[in-house]
C-alpha cells in the first residue's frame, strides 16, 4: 500500500488539526495560570480604589462607566437624539432599567 | 471491520481526487468557510473571556454605591449624607468617593480623575494609568499640565505609573490627592461624587438599599450585583455587536449552504451519472459525498477555531480592537485569561459543521436515486 495515499494525507492533516485543538485547551490552562497574577493585581486595585467598571470604552462618560451612568444618558441631549458614539451600539442599557416600572394596568378594576 | 475501513479510505481517495479537479473553487470554499468560523469563534471566545474577567474583577467592586440625582442627572452628594447613612443599622463602612471626568484637548482623550485616599500622594503629584502615560508620552518625574474647568492651569508632577498589566481597569486613571482634586474641579469641602458602602451581612444588601432609597429619595443606590449584571448583558451573546456579527455570519453561512443545497453543477451531475452507470450504488455515492462534506466542514471548523484562539489569546484580539475602540483615543492594552466554554464550542460546531454536511447530502441523494441515463443527459 503506497504511503502517500491522499486519504492518509487528509486524515493525517485532520488528526494534526484535532491534536492542535487539544493543545489549545492545554495552552488555555497554561495561560490562565500564567495570567492569574495580573488578575489578582487588578482585583487588588479594584478593591483599593473601589472601582466599579472596566476601562474598555473611554469615548463618553456613560460608556466609560456604564454601571454608574445616568438612567437616560444615551438620550441626554434630546429624547429622540440618536446615539452618537460607536460603543453605544455595543452597550445596551442595563437589563435592570427596563424592570423598574410596575405594571399597573392589570390592577385597575374599573376601566377608565 | 478492516474491509469497511479500507472501503472508506478508497472513498476518501476518490473524494479528494474529485475535489482536486475543482481545486480553486473548493479551496475558495474552504477559505470562506474557515473565515466565517474564525469570525464567530473570535467574537465568542473574546466576549466570553471578557465577561469572565468582568465577573472576577468586579467582584471586588463596592457592595453599594449611592448616587444623588438632580433633575435626572448625577449630582454631588452634599454634606450631612455620610453622617445620616452612619445611623443606618447594618452599614459596616461608608466612604465618600471623589472622581470625575476630564477631557484632555491635547490628545483629545477622556480621563477619569480619582482621589486615592490610601496612596498618600503628596500635593501636586499624580499617579497615572499606563494607557494615559503611553498616549500622553509621560514618565515618572515628568510635569503635566491640565486646564481646569475654571480656566486655571494646574501643573502636576508624575509620581508613578500604574502597572501596565492592570490597564483593563486603570488605563485612563489619574490618581491625585483630595486637596488637589477639590481645587482642580472646584468642589467645596464636604461634597462627594458618590458614597460607597460595605454591608455587614451580604444578605442584607437589598434591605439596606431599600432603606437608603426611602431615607434619601433623591438618591439612587447601585448594587454590586447590578454592576455585574450590566457587564453580563453587555457581552452576552444575545446583545449588541455579538448578535449583529453572529447574525451576519450565519446569514453568510446560510447563503453558502443554500448555494450548495439548491443544485449541483453539470459536472457533478455527470460524475454521479457515470459512477452509477459503472456500478456504484446510491449508498456509495452518498458515502462519498458525506466524506466530502465532513472533511471540508471539519477542516474549516478546526482551522477557523484554531486561528480564532491564536487571534484572541495570543494576539490580544487585534482585529476586534477597532470595533471596541470606537472613537476613543485611549484604549487599554490587555491580555485576557482564556476561558473556554465547552457548551459554546459545541454549539459553534453543531451550527457550522452539521448544516453544511446536511446541505451537501440532500441534492446528491436526489441525483443519486434518479436514473443514470437521465442524470448524465441533465
Amino acid at each position: 500500500m503506497p504511503v502517500s495515499r491522499p486519504s492518509h494525507l487528509a486524515l493525517g492533516l485532520l488528526c494534526c488539526c484535532s491534536a492542535l485543538f487539544a493543545v489549545s485547551l492545554v495552552d488555555a490552562a497554561r495561560l490562565r495560570q500564567q495570567r492569574a497574577g495580573s488578575g489578582q493585581e487588578m482585583l487588588a486595585l479594584v478593591r483599593q480604589l473601589q472601582l466599579t467598571d472596566l476601562c474598555l470604552f473611554t469615548e463618553a462618560r456613560y460608556t466609560r462607566h456604564p454601571s454608574q451612568a445616568d438612567l437616560h444618558s444615551a438620550f441626554q441631549d434630546h429624547p429622540l437624539a440618536l446615539e452618537h458614539f460607536p460603543s453605544g451600539s455595543l452597550l445596551l442599557p442595563p437589563a435592570t432599567l427596563s424592570g423598574h416600572h410596575e405594571r399597573l394596568d392589570r390592577e385597575t378594576e374599573v376601566p377608565d | 471491520m478492516n474491509v469497511w475501513i479500507e472501503k472508506q479510505k478508497y472513498l476518501i481517495d476518490f473524494t479528494l481526487a474529485s475535489l482536486a479537479r475543482r481545486k480553486a473553487k473548493n479551496l475558495g470554499l474552504l477559505l470562506v468557510y474557515s473565515l466565517i468560523v474564525f469570525l464567530l469563534a473570535s467574537v465568542m471566545l473574546f466576549t466570553h473571556a471578557l465577561r469572565q474577567a468582568a465577573n472576577e474583577l468586579l467582584a471586588g467592586a463596592p457592595e453599594i454605591v449611592l448616587q444623588r440625582m438632580v433633575a435626572g442627572r448625577h449630582d454631588l452628594i452634599p454634606p450631612g449624607y455620610l453622617e445620616r447613612i452612619a445611623r443606618l443599622r447594618g452599614v459596616l463602612e461608608k466612604q465618600g468617593r471623589l472622581w470625575g471626568y476630564y477631557y484632555d484637548p491635547v490628545v483629545k482623550a477622556n480621563y477619569t480623575f480619582m482621589v486615592a485616599d490610601d496612596r498618600l500622594l503628596a500635593p501636586g503629584t499624580l499617579v497615572v494609568g499606563a494607557g494615559l502615560a503611553r498616549t500622553r508620552g509621560v514618565a515618572p518625574g515628568n510635569l503635566i499640565s491640565f486646564r481646569a474647568y475654571s480656566g486655571k492651569l494646574f501643573t502636576f508632577s508624575i509620581a508613578d505609573i500604574l502597572p501596565a498589566k492592570s490597564e483593563l481597569v486603570s488605563a485612563d486613571l489619574v490618581l491625585l490627592g483630595e486637596a488637589d482634586f477639590r481645587a482642580f474641579f472646584d468642589i467645596p469641602p464636604g461634597h462627594y461624587t458618590d458614597i460607597t458602602l460595605r454591608v455587614a451581612n451580604p444578605l442584607e444588601v437589598r434591605n439596606i438599599a431599600s432603606k437608603l432609597a426611602q431615607q434619601f429619595p433623591d438618591s439612587r443606590p447601585i448594587l454590586r450585583e447590578e454592576i455585574l449584571r450590566t457587564y453580563d448583558s453587555i457581552f452576552s451573546w444575545r446583545e449588541g455587536i455579538v448578535l449583529a456579527l453572529a447574525t451576519l455570519a450565519l446569514l453568510a453561512f446560510a447563503i453558502l449552504a443554500w448555494e450548495k443545497a439548491s443544485g449541483l453543477s453539470a459536472d457533478e451531475r455527470r460524475e454521479i451519472g457515470i459512477l452509477k452507470a459503472i456500478g456504484w450504488d446510491t449508498g456509495d455515492v452518498l458515502r462519498m459525498k458525506f466524506w466530502e462534506g465532513a472533511m471540508l466542514s471539519l477542516s474549516a471548523f478546526l482551522l477557523g477555531y484554531l486561528a480564532a484562539y491564536l487571534h484572541v489569546f495570543h494576539f490580544s484580539a487585534s482585529l476586534l480592537a477597532p470595533v471596541l475602540k470606537g472613537w476613543a483615543v485611549l484604549y487599554p492594552r490587555f491580555e485576557l485569561s482564556p476561558v473556554i466554554d465547552g457548551l459554546q464550542v459545541t454549539t459553534l460546531f453543531f451550527f457550522t459543521v452539521f448544516p453544511y454536511a446536511a446541505a451537501t447530502l440532500v441534492p446528491i441523494w436526489r441525483a443519486a436515486i434518479s436514473d443514470p441515463d437521465a442524470v448524465m443527459r441533465g
